[in-house]
This record gives structure tokens, C-alpha cells and sequence, in this order.
């Protein structure tokens, strides 16, 4: 593997992360971070669907109508979709009855048709494919962290095995109800968001509006 | 003159201009056609696993909702059975059809397999369903003699799937038990609300008729469930609610279940 090539794979990590740099796939990273293992599952089936998604329409770049091609894009991103949800139904049973629809809604995630109309429709396969699974992996490492957070702070386990013991069995750690709730999740990432954004000030966005000058601002 | 060599008429579509009206609608139909194939055999090959993972969580559900209930569990510890006697009614005429053997009994294809069910008409179907198969399981526990619990599987139509449910009767056969639904497709964080223990519970402890004999149970939407026969609907999710209190009315009337508690309250009575 190139050098060249590498940087796909580990540019959107951090550098270019889906989620808090694109601030994209928002509504799942909500959704299915109450605990470890769902966070785990659907990290898992995006990050499969997202590379051989990129694959697929990559290879069939040259040959797409321009006019159709977003469909054909949608069509393709979603028949892999169904598949994963349908290999979650057989091998995974349980675990697809809590993701519920969130799997099927990996079809309405802005990540991954954002890298197959941004990336894969002007790269060839081989390069598509490792932004894609690089995009999986960004996307997957804030779910991991914040499944992790709120499992562990929300109920004391991680992945269902007790870690803090909570006062429920006799131990001193109160879970906190807010980390089982949404808000948090938007807490977490808002706050991931501004630890990388310190770490990497390059990622800081110039204000889109100027605000007002100081001297306006104190009328009535 | 036309071109057959199949390689040739390939790579002379390859070669027309990406925008060409040929290129775009056979693009199309190629795209289609391999994402519906791969769709289908994943369905096709994963149906069989998928299936067993769904009886495995039906024969879960009914075991937990008769675990759950007070006392049976010690009952059937008593009289030594580890499972329920399972048996085939003639919906019709309300008897038990011993040539059937349960264990044979695919109540799933006969629900939809047109010899094994009878349409319902409009006025009648309550609860949704189209077809109602000649027979169904069900299943009972005695002890000793006295009925103590029967278990009917009823189904039905909620707001946008088919709702299937396990209903528990106490051995008067006139008071619920349990409501345990454990198949149905409502919209997620709404209709899927149905199936909180929460709300199941609610059912627990209702009466089915009152001494005339006409089914009374219903779900009523407003907070206003007082009565024996009443259940809350759930507020946001009404369509749900109401649909499983429209099955749950159908299979307890005379079109579902409804001739088999007479027949099994006479035998009762008899005792």
C-alpha cells in the first residue's frame, strides 16, 4: 500500500472524521450509542456497507449516466444495506431487534452517500474503497467512545458486564439517567468536537457570519 | 446488419456515450437487476435461519409470559408437566379436531393457504386479517382436572403490520391472564409502545363478557378505562392500541375462539 493510498485510509480517523469534522450521520450516533454492543453492531454494518459501497460504485464510475447516477448510487447503497440487515436477522437476532430500524436507516446516512458522490465518483476502486472503510473507521472510533461513555456512566456496565458497582448492588456509583437519554450523546460529541478542534486548531471553521461590532451592540 | 457476437454488442454499449438514452435506461436495468439478485438470494438463503430465530423467540415468550404469571409456575412444577397441552381446534364448531397431530400443525401456513382458511367477510373481519385459517392451536394447563390457564395465539392488523400476541385466560376463561405480543412492526418509539410490559400488564385482571355473554373488552382512548372491560390506549399510539384490542375482540368472538370457550366453560361446568 502507498503512502498516498494509506492517507485515505487514516485521514478520516481523525484528521477528516465524518462525524465531527462533516458533523454527518448525526441522527444514528444518537440513536444507537445507549450502549457498547449496539454502537459495536452498527459501527460494524456501516462501516462494511460504506466500503463496498465505495467499491462497487467506484468500479462503475466511468459508466454511469450523469443524469441517473444519484439513484443508481441510492439503489446500490441500499440493496448492501438490506443485505447486512438481513445477515443481522439470521446471525445476530437479538441484537437486530434493539438497533430496530437503525440498520435499514444506514441507506438515509448522509457518510455514505457524502463518500460516494464526493470520493468514489472521481477515484478508482482500490483508493474508494480504503477512504470508505477509513470513513467507517472515523465514524466507528466517536460511536465506540461515545457508546462507551454512556453505557459506562448510564448503568456502570460496559458491554453488559458491571465495572463501577452501582448502589442498586451495593456499591457507591450512582448512574447518571441523562447519559441513557439523547441529549448526552449531543453533549459528548459537542464536547469531542472541541477537544479535537483544540488538539487540531486547522479544523476550526472561519465564522460564517461576522458578528456584530461592539459599538451596535449595546442599543436597545 | 446486426451485430449477435454477445462481446462485441457489450462493448459496444460500453462505448456509447455515458449520457445516450440506451446507455442511461440499460445502465438502469443492470444496476437494478444485480442489486434485486443480491438482495433476493440473501433473503432467500437467510430465510431459514431467520425463521428459527423468530419460533425460538415466540417459544421464549410464551415461556416467560406463563413463568411471569403468579403461581404457575409452582403449578406446573406440581403436576410435573414442563409444557402446556397443546391442542388443534375446529374454529367453527369450537371442538377439539384430534386428527390432527400438533406437532404436525403448521399454524403459519395456514393462515395463509387458502384450502386451510375461510375469507372472512368485511363486516366481520375486525381484526384485519382477510382469511382466518379452519383451525388453530391452543394450549392448556390443568391441574388435576380444573382448567387453570388457556393460552389462544392471536393475531391481527395494527397500524402498519400484523400484530401477533399470545392472550392467557384464567380458568373461568372470562378474565385475561397475560397479553404477551411478541411479533409486530408498528412505527418504532410509537405504535412499537404495544409492547411494554407496561402496558401489557394493563390487560392483566379484565373481564372478557359480561353475564350476557357479548365480548365487552376494549381499549379506550382519554385516560377514561374504569371499568372490567376497559384497557387505556396508549395516547400517540391509538391506531396500535386499538388494533390489538380489535384482534384481541376477534379471536375471543364467535368467529375466532369464541365457540371453543362455550364448549370448554360447559366442560368445566360438567366437573
Amino acid at each position: 500500500m502507498t503512502s498516498g493510498n494509506l492517507r485515505h485510509l487514516t485521514a478520516p480517523i481523525i484528521d477528516n472524521n465524518p462525524i465531527t469534522l462533516q458533523i454527518l450521520g448525526i441522527c444514528s450516533a444518537l440513536a444507537v450509542t445507549t450502549s457498547l454492543a449496539t454502537a459495536l453492531t452498527m459501527s460494524a454494518a456501516l462501516t462494511a456497507v460504506m466500503a463496498s459501497s465505495s467499491l462497487v460504485i467506484s468500479s462503475i464510475r466511468g459508466h454511469l449516466p450523469s443524469s441517473i447516477r444519484l439513484v443508481v448510487q441510492i439503489t446500490i447503497i441500499a440493496s448492501l444495506v438490506i443485505v447486512a440487515d438481513q445477515m443481522l436477522k439470521a446471525y445476530a437476532f437479538e441484537m437486530s431487534q434493539r438497533l430496530s430500524i437503525f440498520v435499514g436507516l444506514i441507506v438515509t446516512n448522509c457518510v455514505v452517500l457524502g463518500r460516494a458522490e464526493g470520493f468514489a465518483m472521481h477515484n478508482p476502486p482500490w483508493p474508494s474503497f480504503l477512504d470508505g472503510l477509513g470513513n467507517g473507521l472515523g465514524y466507528s472510533l466517536i460511536l465506540l467512545l461515545v457508546g462507551t461513555i454512556r453505557e459506562l456512566f448510564g448503568t456502570g456496565n460496559l458491554l453488559g458486564y458491571p465495572v463501577l458497582p452501582t448502589v442498586e448492588a451495593g456499591g457507591w456509583f450512582q448512574p447518571l439517567g441523562l447519559m441513557l437519554l439523547a441529549p448526552s450523546a449531543f453533549f459528548i460529541i459537542g464536547l469531542l468536537v472541541w477537544a479535537i478542534r483544540s488538539i487540531k486548531p486547522a479544523q476550526i471553521e472561519k465564522p460564517e457570519f461576522a458578528t456584530r461590532a461592539p459599538e451596535t451592540a449595546g442599543r436597545p | 446488419m446486426a451485430e449477435l457476437n454477445p462481446v462485441r454488442l457489450w462493448s459496444r454499449f460500453l462505448a456509447l456515450p455515458n449520457d445516450s438514452r440506451v446507455k442511461t435506461l440499460g445502465v438502469a436495468f443492470l444496476v437494478a437487476l444485480f442489486c434485486a439478485t443480491a438482495v433476493s438470494l440473501t433473503a432467500v438463503t437467510l430465510r431459514p435461519l431467520q425463521e428459527a430465530n423468530l419460533q425460538r423467540e415466540r417459544e421464549t415468550r410464551l415461556a416467560d409470559m406463563i413463568a411471569a404469571l403468579p403461581g404457575m409456575a409452582d403449578i406446573l412444577r406440581e403436576t410435573g408437566a414442563d409444557t402446556l397441552e397443546t391442542v388443534i381446534i375446529e374454529l367453527d364448531t369450537g371442538t377439539i379436531a384430534d386428527e390432527i397431530d400438533p406437532a404436525q400443525f403448521d399454524y403459519a401456513a395456514a393462515q395463509s393457504n387458502a384450502e386451510a382458511s375461510t375469507p372472512l367477510p368485511a363486516e366481520a373481519d375486525v381484526a384485519g386479517i382477510g382469511r382466518r385459517p379452519d383451525h388453530a392451536p391452543a394450549y392448556l394447563l390443568r391441574e388435576g382436572e380444573r382448567l387453570v390457564l388457556a393460552v389462544l395465539p392471536v393475531y391481527g392488523s395494527g397500524y402498519q403490520s400484523t400484530i401477533r400476541a399470545y392472550l392467557a385466560l384464567e380458568g373461568d376463561l372470562n378474565t385475561i391472564a397475560a397479553l404477551s405480543i411478541y411479533e409486530q412492526g408498528e412505527t418504532p418509539g410509537i405504535g412499537t409502545r404495544i409492547t411494554d410490559a407496561g402496558w401489557q400488564d394493563r390487560w392483566q385482571g379484565k373481564q372478557i363478557a359480561d353475564d350476557t355473554g357479548a365480548v365487552g373488552i376494549t381499549a379506550v382512548q382519554g385516560g377514561a378505562a374504569e371499568g372490567p372491560f376497559e384497557v387505556d390506549a396508549i395516547g400517540g399510539a391509538t391506531r396500535s392500541s386499538m388494533g390489538v384490542s380489535n384482534l384481541v375482540r376477534f379471536w375471543l368472538g364467535e368467529r375466532g375462539f369464541g365457540p371453543f370457550l362455550e364448549h370448554l366453560k360447559a366442560e368445566e361446568g360438567q366437573k
